[in-house]
């Protein structure tokens, strides 16, 4: 099938002449004129690369300025101003200021901090955090173009999407994250303490390999409370260990046993917390081990929402230090020189390498994000016809109340499914490929950027980052059988697709020690067939 | 918008280190691959950086923190990429081949660490702790608390700021009288001039000159016994003060058939030996011992830099070390050790004296003896040395010995020498 190419010449017959530099698929820095209609100021608020306290409290206020007239919605502010080996800290724990210890992020660090001493890798040069206030963190090793890009980026617009996202309103308590992790880390400490940092450390082995299966993905999560979270878990540590007997853990004195001919049991309600599951459920867990668990499973339910909308997140937070940053300029506010040097670090963030370039590592969510936010912009101010016929509600109304539908209503793959405009998609020169199990050694182009692939582009694009596409499903099947106890774990099998056998089975090998007795993980296909079993 | 008071808190000097806990939680649980790859960096290094830190690199496969996940050979999928320069529905593209094509499903960064070595780099205390981590001093008495070092107050001058009770009268007065003359001597040289001044002048400009003297000779009068400032107090500052003495006696040889290797090997391991000892125990003495003919006590500057050749004689060095023994560090609060280092080259009558003189007189002063033997590369034939052989006489806990080849074997034999007795 031969699509119409739109506004590029026929790049095949072109490619075998001569390889040509392919154009950087962004946009190159370049320091646009500013708009002289408003109000400048005859003076920058500051200029050079240094910066003091005091200039960053005035830049603050200009972005606040421009960001109220926008009707940008945020949290307070939080700045925190941190040398370079605090960010390699903060970056081995997630971006979290307090965390339980663990060898994990020691592994991180080392690895970080090996990087940045041999310049393989830049430092990350924003962290925020999604709290109330949100803090956001400067490194003081930043000039002052990239500190007030950082105060932009995410004082603004992370803050932004963290308060008018639906996921992060909806499962995260932003006031309640650090406290929990206080707690969760002097809980860590005690247990070390208690029962030897050995046994603390293979539970939370354990539980991090399962922690994408440690989320509610619809039911909104309880609130956290610090308080409330100590008095349960001192009852009931207090209550187990009072009863808890070594001799008779494994038997259910208590419970009546079924008679022998009792019906089969009723249906079992599927699960899909796994790390619920075995907290409540696990049969020979100590109480510890279960709060353990639960810590590691309310962390993971934490983060679930990032998870979801890195593109979303990132593209959002880019488009707002990119439109903030433009209106400082308009304003007078900076001078050319600190607009090339952002400029210069936001070209780097945005930039979209080509699938065989060397430097490509998979579809960059700040580009993405970016290239989709701008684009309803565009679609808003100056809208085409091809606009019109896809986004007829979008086209011409006012930007900043897309801007805010987009960034409120959507995750990753609503958002791609619902924005990614044919523009973009020509812009990034997005095409879709399919592999499939009659061809192995060849991937087959199915669609390119034209009128007849727009579509499938953008549905293919979208399904890639559903959550199923690259964490395999798991459902806790069926389990605690009078019998055995084992543990029946179900994947569902979607396009064939199966699980890969040597990281099933390590996975399954951290599920028995907590669960203790047998656990089986079987594959099955939409019609509930098996098509293969993994055991430990 | 909700416009709060704008906060920028400086967190600049807060204590550092936040990510030790986790740094030192991975080393713990790794060590034994860590200590492995400590070790074989250890037999590249040159002496002078064996003490420094450095680049690790630790084989990848018990790091990885496993996740469930496809496998990307079975089953069809569609993916979407960036940067379509040239293909047409329908071309299809060579699948590449091992683990490139995991970019292509768009959201796992850093998946990439599996069978590969993980590199990293150790500091230089992390490094030392690993590397002495489970030797000591052989047969060491723990005489008071069962510590090496104890911190104890000792006296440290005057300080101008204390407590009440360690207020110091007598220097407070002599403080005062010292100030009392230092500003009378200073008013005196004014008063003077001033005087000087009223002689030339008349009128109502001397008057007031005499006026501002006799004010100023008042003054001189009444200058206070004692200030603020003429207050001093007894200082104490904490030392170091040992509960058990340790001394440790280096004997090396440094005779003509001592070749350069030969005294490379001998410094080597007497610099580990120095550095364990530094890292260990802190404040343990140490003695440096040369000999050819005759046996010379050295700084450790001497000892390890400074060349000399001469022939060879065991038994003075052995004498030399009794008697320091004696006048230096005899008595029961002191552990001795010794460690000797030879090409064993000497002759039998030199041995035979030697093994006698240590048997009957050294070893019952000493703890423990590590004679650290560098045979010749090239012998005549596959023989152990003379001073060896003699050394076969002597028996005993007290006493071990070791041959020394290579480089390589240094760290071993180290090892093997101070390694922790179980019972212990």
């Amino acid at each position: 099938m031969m699509g119409t190419m739109d506004d590029t010449p026929d790049p095949a017959s072109e490619a075998e002449e001569k390889p040509r530099a392919w154009p950087k698929l962004l946009h190159k820095a370049t320091v646009p004129m500013p708009r002289l209609d408003g109000t400048r100021r005859p003076e920058p608020i500051a200029t050079g690369s240094e910066w003091t306290l005091s200039m960053l409290e005035k830049f603050d206020k200009a972005i606040a300025a421009h960001a109220d007239r926008m009707d940008l919605d945020t949290y307070p502010i939080q700045y925190e101003i941190i040398t370079a080996s605090q960010m390699l800290d903060l970056c081995s724990t997630v971006g979290m200021p307090v965390h339980y210890a663990h060898w994990s992020f020691g592994k991180q660090l080392l690895s970080q901090e090996h990087g940045y001493r041999k310049g393989m890798t830049g430092l990350a040069y924003e962290i925020v955090i999604n709290t109330n206030p949100s803090i956001a963190y400067l490194m003081e090793t930043n000039t002052l173009a990239l500190q007030v890009l950082v105060m932009a980026h995410a004082g603004y617009g992370h803050n932004a999407f963290f308060k008018s996202n639906y996921l992060f309103r909806q499962f995260t308590q932003a006031d309640a994250i650090l406290d929990y992790l206080q707690f969760a880390r002097s809980f860590v400490q005690e247990c070390e303490e208690h029962y030897g940092w050995r046994e603390v450390e293979s539970v939370l082995d354990s539980c991090h390999a399962l922690a994408p299966y440690g989320v509610d993905r619809y039911r909104r999560p309880a609130r956290l409370s610090v308080k409330r979270e100590k008095a349960r878990l001192n009852e009931r540590l207090k209550f187990a260990e009072k009863h808890y007997n070594p001799d008779f853990a494994h038997l259910d004195i208590n419970k009546e046993r079924p008679k022998a001919d009792a019906e089969v049991p009723p249906e079992f309600d599927q699960q899909e917390n796994l790390l619920y599951y075995i907290e409540k459920s696990a049969p020979r867990l100590q109480p510890w081990q279960r709060e353990l668990v639960r810590i590691v499973r309310k962390v993971s339910q934490y983060f679930y929402p990032q998870r979801l909308t890195k593109v979303a997140n990132e593209g959002a937070a880019t488009f707002w230090h990119y439109t903030l940053l433009n209106e400082l300029y308009d304003a007078g506010e900076v001078d050319d020189g600190f607009m090339l040097e952002w400029l210069g670090n936001h070209g780097d963030v945005v930039a979209q390498p080509a699938f065989d370039s060397r430097r490509y590592h998979g579809m960059n969510p700040y580009a993405l994000g970016f290239s989709i936010f701008r684009d309803i912009r565009r679609i808003c101010e100056e809208p085409t016809d091809e606009d019109r016929q896809w986004f007829p509600t979008l086209a011409g109304s006012k930007w900043q109340d897309g801007i805010k539908f987009a960034m409120t209503n959507f995750k990753d793959d609503s958002l791609i499914e619902q924005y990614l405009s044919p523009k973009v998609m020509r812009d990034m020169r997005l095409f879709m490929m399919h592999d499939g199990e009659d061809d192995r050694d060849h991937y087959h182009v199915e669609a390119i950027h034209n009128e007849a692939g727009y579509m499938k582009v953008r549905h293919a694009l979208a399904a890639q980052y559903r959550s199923e596409a690259y964490i395999p499903t798991l459902v806790v099947a069926r389990a605690n059988d009078e019998a055995e106890r084992a543990l029946l774990l179900q994947h569902r099998v979607e396009n064939g697709r199966m699980l890969d056998t040597q990281s099933a089975e390590t996975v399954l090998g951290y599920v028995k020690q907590l669960w203790k007795f047998d656990v089986v993980l079987e594959e099955v296909d939409s019609d509930g067939q098996r098509l293969k079993i993994h055991r430990t | 918008m909700s416009v709060g008071p704008l906060r920028i808190v400086d967190r600049r000097s807060d204590p550092p280190g936040r990510g030790a806990v986790n740094r030192e939680r991975f080393i713990r649980r790794f060590k034994d691959d860590i200590k492995r790859a400590a070790d074989d960096e250890f037999g590249k290094r040159s002496i002078k950086d064996v003490g420094r830190g450095g680049r690790i690199s630790i084989p990848g496969r018990g790091l990885a923190e496993p996740r469930l996940v496809h496998d990307d050979e079975s089953g069809s999928r569609e993916f979407v990429l960036p940067g379509n320069r040239e293909y047409l529905p329908g071309d299809s593209i060579q699948r590449p081949r091992g683990g490139e094509s995991e970019g292509a499903d768009g959201d796992d960064p850093g998946s990439g660490e599996g069978t590969d070595s993980f590199a990293f780099v150790l500091s230089r205390e992390e490094f030392l702790s690993l590397f002495f981590d489970d030797l000591e001093l052989p047969n060491l008495e723990r005489t008071r608390f069962g510590e090496m070092s104890m911190e104890r107050m000792r006296r440290g001058g005057y300080a101008r700021e204390g407590l009440p009770s360690n207020l110091l009268p007598s220097m407070t007065v002599r403080m005062g009288i010292a100030r009392r003359i230092a500003l009378r001597g200073a008013m005196a040289e004014h008063i003077e001039s001033l005087e000087r001044e009223a002689d030339k002048t008349t009128g109502a400009q001397r008057r007031a000159l005499v006026e501002e003297i006799e004010r100023l000779k008042q003054r001189r009068g009444s200058l206070p016994f004692l200030e603020e400032v003429d207050r001093r107090y007894r200082s104490r500052v904490p030392t170091a003060a040992p509960a058990t003495r340790a001394v440790m006696l280096c004997l090396m040889d440094v005779s003509g058939s001592m070749d350069e290797r030969k005294k490379d090997l001998a410094k080597r391991f007497f610099a580990l030996l120095y550095m364990f000892l530094e890292r260990k125990y802190g404040h343990v003495d140490v003695v440096f011992v040369r000999h050819t003919e005759t046996a010379e006590e050295v700084d450790e500057e001497r000892f390890f830099n400074d060349p000399q050749t001469g022939g060879t004689l065991v038994c003075p060095a052995l004498e030399l070390a009794y008697k320091i023994i004696q006048t230096r560090f005899a008595g029961p609060d002191w552990n001795v050790y010794i460690a000797q280092a030879s090409d064993g080259d000497c002759t039998g009558e030199d041995g035979r004296r030697s093994a006698g003189f240590l048997k009957s007189e050294l070893l019952p002063l000493v703890r423990y003896f590590a004679y650290i033997d560098i045979p010749s590369s090239s012998g005549w034939f596959n023989r152990a040395s003379d001073l060896w052989q003699s050394y076969d006489a002597i028996e005993g806990s007290v006493f071990a010995r070791r041959a020394v080849h290579d480089r390589s074997d240094i760290w071993p034999v180290f090892r093997e020498l101070f390694a922790r007795k179980q019972n212990a």
